[in-house]
C-alpha cells in the first residue's frame, strides 16, 4: 500500500446540529489528481477540514502518507499544502513577502528561501508581480499566488478547496493549466473539492459525495460508463403536469429539475419521435447527450449536482 | 525552526502596521491628546497622593498622568495588534497558519512579540519626548530626567507590560468572530481596567475602589513604570507597591496569560475552520 497517499476508513463527523459525514471510505493513489465532487452541504468541506487538521477527528481513521492524522498531527501538517476557499494570502503584503513568510513558517531560511521564492514566482508566472501588494492583484492572479504559496514547501499532498470559485472561465482555465503542469512535474498528490463538472472531468479519480455519504468512486470515464444509453432532456411548459404521462408513454423513469424532464433512453430516435408526437405543445426544446458526471450523480442520488432543484437548497 | 517562524510572522505584523498609517495615529494620538487636555483641565483640582511628598517638587496632574498615558498607548497598541487575529481569521490567513507545522505557542508568541515591539516603540517614544511638550506650553514642567540605566530598565519593564496586555488581548480576540465584539469588551473591560490601575487617578486609602485597584494586575505595571521615572526611591504605599512586587506580579500575569492563550490555540475546534 506504499503508493497510497491518503486513505480514509469509516470516517464520520457530526457538528452540534447536523451529521456532516457518515462512514466515508476512500483511498487516493500517490501522484493522482483526486476530486471530491458533490453539491454544497455534501460534506466536502468537512472532509477537507479533517484532512487539513483544522478540526479534531471524531470517528474513523485517516492517513496521510502513512501518517495517522489523529496521532501524528504535526508530521501530517508537514506533508500538506492547503488552499482554502477563502484565500489565505495576506492582502497587505507583496507577492514575494507572502511566499517568504510562508516559506519561513515551513522552516526555510536564507539562500534556500530566496531561491525557492524566485523559483515559485517563475513557475507560476508571477515574477513580474513580485513586488505588487497582493490586494491589488486580480482574482486570477491572487489564486495563482495562493497556489504558489501552497506548493512553496514542496508538499506531498496538496489540498484545494474549490480553488477556482469566483474566477471567470479564462482565469479558471489558466489556473488549471498551471496546476496540472506543476503537480504532474512534481508528482504531488492533489485532493480537490469541487462542484464543477468541468473541473471534475479533469481529475484522475473522483469520489462522489452526497449528504455526507459515499455515492460512487472511480475515474470520470468509469463513472460515466455506469450510466447506459443516452440522456434525453425535455424542456417543457409544465413539468409536473406531463411528467407521469411522458413516463408512461416512453416506459421509463424520469427526473424533474425546474421545467426540465430528464430521461435515460436506449433508443433515442424512437423515443424522440414518440414524445414529439404525443406532447408537441408541451415541449419547448429537447436535447440528447452522452451521460455526463452530472447524470451519474442524478442517477445515483436522484438529486441534481447543481441547478435550481428545490430539494437542493 | 519555530523561532524562524515566529520571527517571520512578527515581521509580517510589523510590515502590516507600517502600511496602515492610521493605526499609529489611533494608538498614539488619542493618549497624547488625553494627556494634554486632562492635564490642562484637572490641573487645579488634582490632589497629589501621599507618596509624592518624597519628591523635591510639587507634582502636577500631568506628571502623575504620564506613566498612565504610556500604559494607555501600550493598551491601545495591544488591542490593535490582537484585533488583527479576528481579521486574519476572517480573511483566511489564520487557517493557513493553523495547518502549518508550527507549534501553537509559536503562533501566540509571534503576536506577542509584534505587539510588544510596536508598543515599546510608541510608548517609549512618548515617555522620552512627552515631557518636552512643556517646552511649547502644552504641559506643566516636570522633573523627569532620563539616564541610560533607567532608560534600559524602563524599556525592559515597558516590554513586559506590553507582552502582558498583548497576551490579554490575544485571549479576548481568539474566540471572537467580529471586531465589534472586541470593541464592546474594550469599552466595558479594558478601558475600566486601565482607569482603575492608578493610571488616571490615585485610589485613596479605603473603599471598593481601593480594593479594585489593588487586585488589578495593571496597577503593578503602572506603578512600576512610575517608579522608573524617578531617580530617587519613592515610599511603598498600598497604591504604589514596591518595584519587586511590580515586576513579580506583571511577570506572573504575563506568563499565565501567555500559557492560557497557547492552550486556547491548541484546542483544535470547529471554530478554526470557520
Amino acid at each position: 500500500m506504499s503508493n497510497v497517499a491518503v486513505q480514509a476508513e469509516n470516517l464520520s463527523y457530526a457538528y452540534a446540529e447536523r451529521q456532516a459525514l457518515t462512514n466515508v471510505n476512500f483511498a487516493v493513489e500517490a501522484g493522482a489528481l483526486f476530486g471530491l465532487l458533490g453539491p454544497n452541504g455534501s460534506g466536502k468541506t468537512t472532509l477537507f477540514r479533517l484532512l487539513s487538521t483544522l478540526i479534531p477527528m471524531q470517528t474513523g481513521q485517516l492517513w496521510v502518507c502513512g501518517l495517522d492524522v489523529n496521532a501524528q498531527q504535526s508530521e501530517v501538517r508537514r506533508q500538506l499544502g492547503v488552499t482554502f476557499q477563502s484565500p489565505a494570502v495576506d492582502v497587505r503584503l507583496t507577492v514575494s513577502e507572502n511566499l517568504q513568510c510562508h516559506g519561513s513558517v515551513y522552516g526555510m531560511s536564507g539562500r534556500e528561501l530566496r531561491s525557492r521564492t524566485a523559483e515559485m514566482l517563475d513557475r507560476f508566472q508571477i515574477a513580474d508581480r513580485a513586488k505588487t501588494i497582493v490586494g491589488q492583484l486580480s482574482g486570477g492572479l491572487k489564486r495563482r499566488v495562493e497556489l504558489a504559496k501552497g506548493m512553496m514547501h514542496s508538499p506531498k499532498v496538496l489540498l484545494l478547496d474549490e480553488p477556482t470559485s469566483g474566477l471567470d472561465p479564462r482565469a479558471r482555465q489558466e489556473f488549471w493549466e498551471l496546476l496540472v503542469a506543476q503537480v504532474k512535474s512534481q508528482g504531488t498528490t492533489v485532493i480537490l473539492a469541487t462542484h464543477l463538472m468541468t473541473e471534475a472531468e479533469l481529475c484522475d479519480q473522483l469520489l462522489l459525495l452526497d449528504r455526507g455519504q459515499n455515492v460512487a468512486f472511480g475515474s470520470p470515464a468509469d463513472l460515466q460508463n455506469r450510466v447506459s444509453g443516452e440522456r434525453l432532456t425535455l424542456k417543457v411548459r409544465d413539468a409536473a403536469a406531463c411528467q407521469s404521462s411522458i413516463e408512461q408513454l416512453l416506459k421509463c423513469r424520469s427526473v424533474v429539475v425546474g421545467n426540465q424532464i430528464s430521461l435515460r433512453v436506449d433508443n433515442p430516435a424512437e423515443h424522440i419521435t414518440a414524445v414529439l408526437g404525443g406532447f408537441r405543445d408541451q415541449i419547448l426544446g429537447l436535447e440528447l447527450t452522452r451521460p455526463s458526471l452530472e447524470d451519474v450523480f442524478l442517477e445515483l442520488t436522484g438529486r441534481p449536482l447543481i441547478g435550481s432543484g428545490a430539494e437542493h437548497e | 525552526m519555530n523561532s524562524a517562524a515566529i520571527w517571520a510572522l512578527t515581521q509580517r505584523e510589523l510590515i502590516r502596521f507600517l502600511r496602515q498609517r492610521t493605526r499609529i495615529i489611533g494608538a498614539v494620538g488619542q493618549p497624547i491628546i488625553f494627556w494634554v487636555l486632562f492635564g490642562a483641565g484637572l490641573r487645579t483640582s488634582f490632589k497629589a497622593p501621599s507618596w509624592a511628598e518624597a519628591l523635591p517638587h510639587a507634582m502636577s496632574y500631568q506628571e502623575y498622568f504620564l506613566p498612565g498615558v504610556a500604559a494607555l498607548i501600550v493598551l491601545f497598541t495591544a488591542i490593535f495588534s490582537t484585533i488583527s487575529i479576528i481579521e486574519d481569521r476572517r480573511e483566511g490567513f489564520l487557517q493557513g497558519i493553523l495547518v502549518a507545522p508550527v507549534s501553537r505557542l509559536a503562533i501566540v508568541l509571534s503576536k506577542l512579540s509584534a505587539g510588544t515591539i510596536l508598543a515599546l516603540l510608541q510608548a517609549g517614544l512618548f515617555l522620552l519626548t512627552g515631557p518636552l511638550l512643556s517646552l511649547v506650553g502644552l504641559g506643566a514642567p516636570m522633573d523627569v530626567s532620563w539616564t541610560i540605566p533607567r532608560i534600559m530598565m524602563a524599556t525592559a519593564f515597558l516590554a513586559l507590560i506590553a507582552a502582558e496586555l498583548t497576551a490579554l488581548g490575544f485571549m479576548i480576540a481568539w474566540p471572537m468572530n467580529s471586531t465589534q465584539g472586541f470593541h464592546a469588551i474594550m469599552s466595558i473591560f479594558l478601558m475600566p481596567m486601565w482607569l482603575v490601575s492608578g493610571a488616571f487617578f490615585p485610589g485613596g486609602d479605603s473603599g471598593w475602589l481601593f480594593w479594585l485597584i489593588r487586585i488589578n494586575p495593571l496597577t503593578y505595571g503602572v506603578a512600576g513604570l512610575r517608579r522608573l521615572l524617578y531617580e530617587q526611591t519613592l515610599p511603598v504605599t498600598p497604591e504604589l507597591p514596591s518595584m519587586t512586587m511590580c515586576v513579580s506580579v506583571t511577570l506572573l500575569t504575563t506568563v499565565i496569560l501567555t500559557l492560557l492563550s497557547g492552550w486556547q490555540v491548541s484546542r483544535a475546534s470547529v471554530r478554526n475552520a470557520a
